[in-house]
């Protein structure tokens, strides 16, 4: 095991921090979501992360991999519009990525994330520049992968991602969407924050705050 | 805000409550919010599921009945639901000879909906899907996610539905389904926003001088703000967008549907000019509907759907249908 390395009690704390943090937020997402979209992100997200709750109470997952499965098929069974699925998918591939290490080095938690990233992708077949969750998952993950390569610890490597999430998702103001129900503006969603790029930096700077502590 | 409810978080469950006391002919389960036909599934006829986000009343729960759905999801407000709901509901209505899912363009249903036909082919319920995408106000090209499902969903559960219950194979009401979107154009026009219990105001401002043109049925603002205009003037820029985008001739199934919170004497005041406009072009509304059946919550506003008919798709519009929202012939 590897300087600050992660375990499952961290990682559990993580999504603790998620469901807090998007219960103090969900106001500002859905008002994000009103201006392009149709005003339910910040209760979508609020609802899933309480049900993950509800069901981390239930059981213990013993490793990383297995609690954040156990938190991808919760949030694709009760969220539902696209951030179910998407989320969903997102925290499902980043667990089967992990596999059952019971610890997550700088290296692992780049793969996961970059295996979150393919999954978003892949279902959603939504690039940078789209205006999307994309647009702040994307640099989260190269900032955390080049991090890792540097040979940093979790703590730096996490900050440097939850930054660059912050950075991206700020980047979707001036973008005209061409994924998703803000699409459908076509130049009018043009001036807004993207309610999935701003819910994906919520959720990094979760993970910051929590390895930070 | 006003609003008949009991609260933010029970509107959804309080209304299947109040769905199942008031007909005795749907099974509605309320804890996974799935409206069934009573009756349950009949053997060797396939099954229709739809589902999407509630709000849009009587779509799609009050469609479940004798000639249309077999089973409807519905979502929390203009969300879409979830696997779950749809693997369970497409399991109860399966008699062997397959599910049709209805599925509105939206990025939300669809990605469910595909979620959910995948884990019903790893059960063994053969799952074809049909997407729904008539409106003309988004561009069909790479940089949206395409055109969303709006009116024709009601022409595609009710002709699909009728076809189905002839005995008609999975394939057969598929194409059926394929060719009733394929020849339904629609138009939305906002004269007000609606306002979704959650967010506790309007999902947009608008002037009382104003109206959005090409909106959807999420609260959700359209392509282009304009000058309110008169009834005429509203529904020329509707049918000059639909015609534009499929010319109208012959024999048309027309819809004129209020978004919610339009009095249907206005909606009449819109169907005479539709009716006129079609005339104009040699055409005309051999068949029709005026009411609310595709709402956006309290929107005011209306939309037109035209699908172009041939004969069999006449013929399964007017075959009997007995729903809460939609019954004739029997």
């Amino acid at each position: 095991m590897g300087a600050g390395d992660l375990d499952t009690a961290f990682f559990a704390a993580w999504i603790e921090e998620i469901a807090r943090t998007v219960g103090v937020e969900k106001e500002r997402l859905t008002r994000l979501d009103a201006a392009i979209g149709d005003a339910d992100h910040g209760a979508n997200l609020d609802r899933g992360f309480t049900a993950i709750t509800q069901a981390l109470a239930g059981t213990e997952p013993d490793t990383p991999g297995a609690l954040l499965a156990l938190v991808g098929s919760t949030l694709i069974r009760k969220v539902g519009g696209a951030s179910g699925p998407l989320y969903g998918t997102a925290f499902r591939e980043a667990g089967k990525c992990l596999g059952d290490a019971s610890e997550v080095s700088a290296t692992d938690l780049a793969a996961a994330l970059q295996a979150a990233l393919d999954g978003v992708q892949r279902l959603g077949s939504a690039a940078e520049g789209d205006k999307t969750m994309v647009d702040a998952l994307a640099p989260a993950v190269r900032a955390m992968s080049r991090a890792a390569q540097e040979g940093k610890e979790p703590g730096e490597a996490i900050g440097a991602a939850a930054s660059a999430a912050l950075a991206g998702a700020e980047a979707t103001v001036p973008m005209q969407a061409r994924k998703g129900r803000a699409s459908y503006l076509g130049p009018r969603s043009v001036g807004h924050e993207d309610p999935g790029a701003a819910s994906t930096a919520l959720v990094l700077v979760a993970l910051r705050t929590v390895v930070t502590r | 805000m006003k609003k008949l409810i009991n609260g933010v978080d029970s509107v959804v469950p309080d209304a299947l409550r109040g769905l199942a006391a008031a007909h005795p002919g749907l099974r509605v389960d309320v804890d996974n919010q799935i409206v069934m036909r009573a009756s349950g599934p009949r053997p060797g006829k396939v099954g229709l599921v739809s589902g999407g986000g509630s709000g849009h009343e009587p779509l799609h729960a009050g469609f479940v009945g004798y000639g249309m759905l077999d089973a409807a999801c519905p979502g929390e407000i203009f969300t879409s639901p979830v696997p779950d709901q749809m693997i369970a509901a497409s399991e109860a209505v399966n008699g062997g000879a397959g599910v049709l899912h209805i599925v509105k363009n939206y990025t939300g249903d669809v990605l469910n909906f595909e979620m959910a036909a995948e884990l019903c082919a790893e059960e063994g319920v053969e799952v074809a899907s049909v997407l729904v995408d008539d409106d003309v106000a988004v561009q069909d090209s790479l940089y949206t996610a395409g055109r969303r499902g709006t009116g024709a969903t009601l022409f595609v559960e009710k002709i699909a539905g009728a076809m189905a219950e002839t005995g008609a194979p999975l394939a057969e009401v598929t194409r059926v389904a394929e060719a009733v979107d394929a020849r339904s154009r629609s138009f939305g026009v906002a004269l007000s926003a609606c306002t979704t219990p959650a967010a506790g105001k309007p999902t947009f401002d608008l002037k009382d001088t104003e109206v959005e043109l090409g909106i959807g049925i999420h609260g959700e603002p359209g392509r282009a703000r304009s000058a309110m205009r008169g009834a005429r003037e509203l529904v020329h820029t509707a049918m000059d967008a639909i015609d534009e985008d499929m010319p109208v001739s012959g024999d048309n199934l027309v819809m004129v549907n209020g978004m919610g919170g339009t009095p249907l004497i206005e909606l009449y005041v819109a169907f005479a000019e539709v009716s006129d406009y079609l005339a104009g072009k040699g055409a005309r509304a051999a068949r029709s509907l005026v009411g609310n059946y595709v709402t956006s919550l309290d929107m005011q506003g209306f939309s037109v759907t035209v699908c172009r008919l041939d004969d069999e798709l006449t013929r399964l519009w007017d075959a009997p249908v007995e729903t809460p929202g939609l019954r004739w012939g029997r």
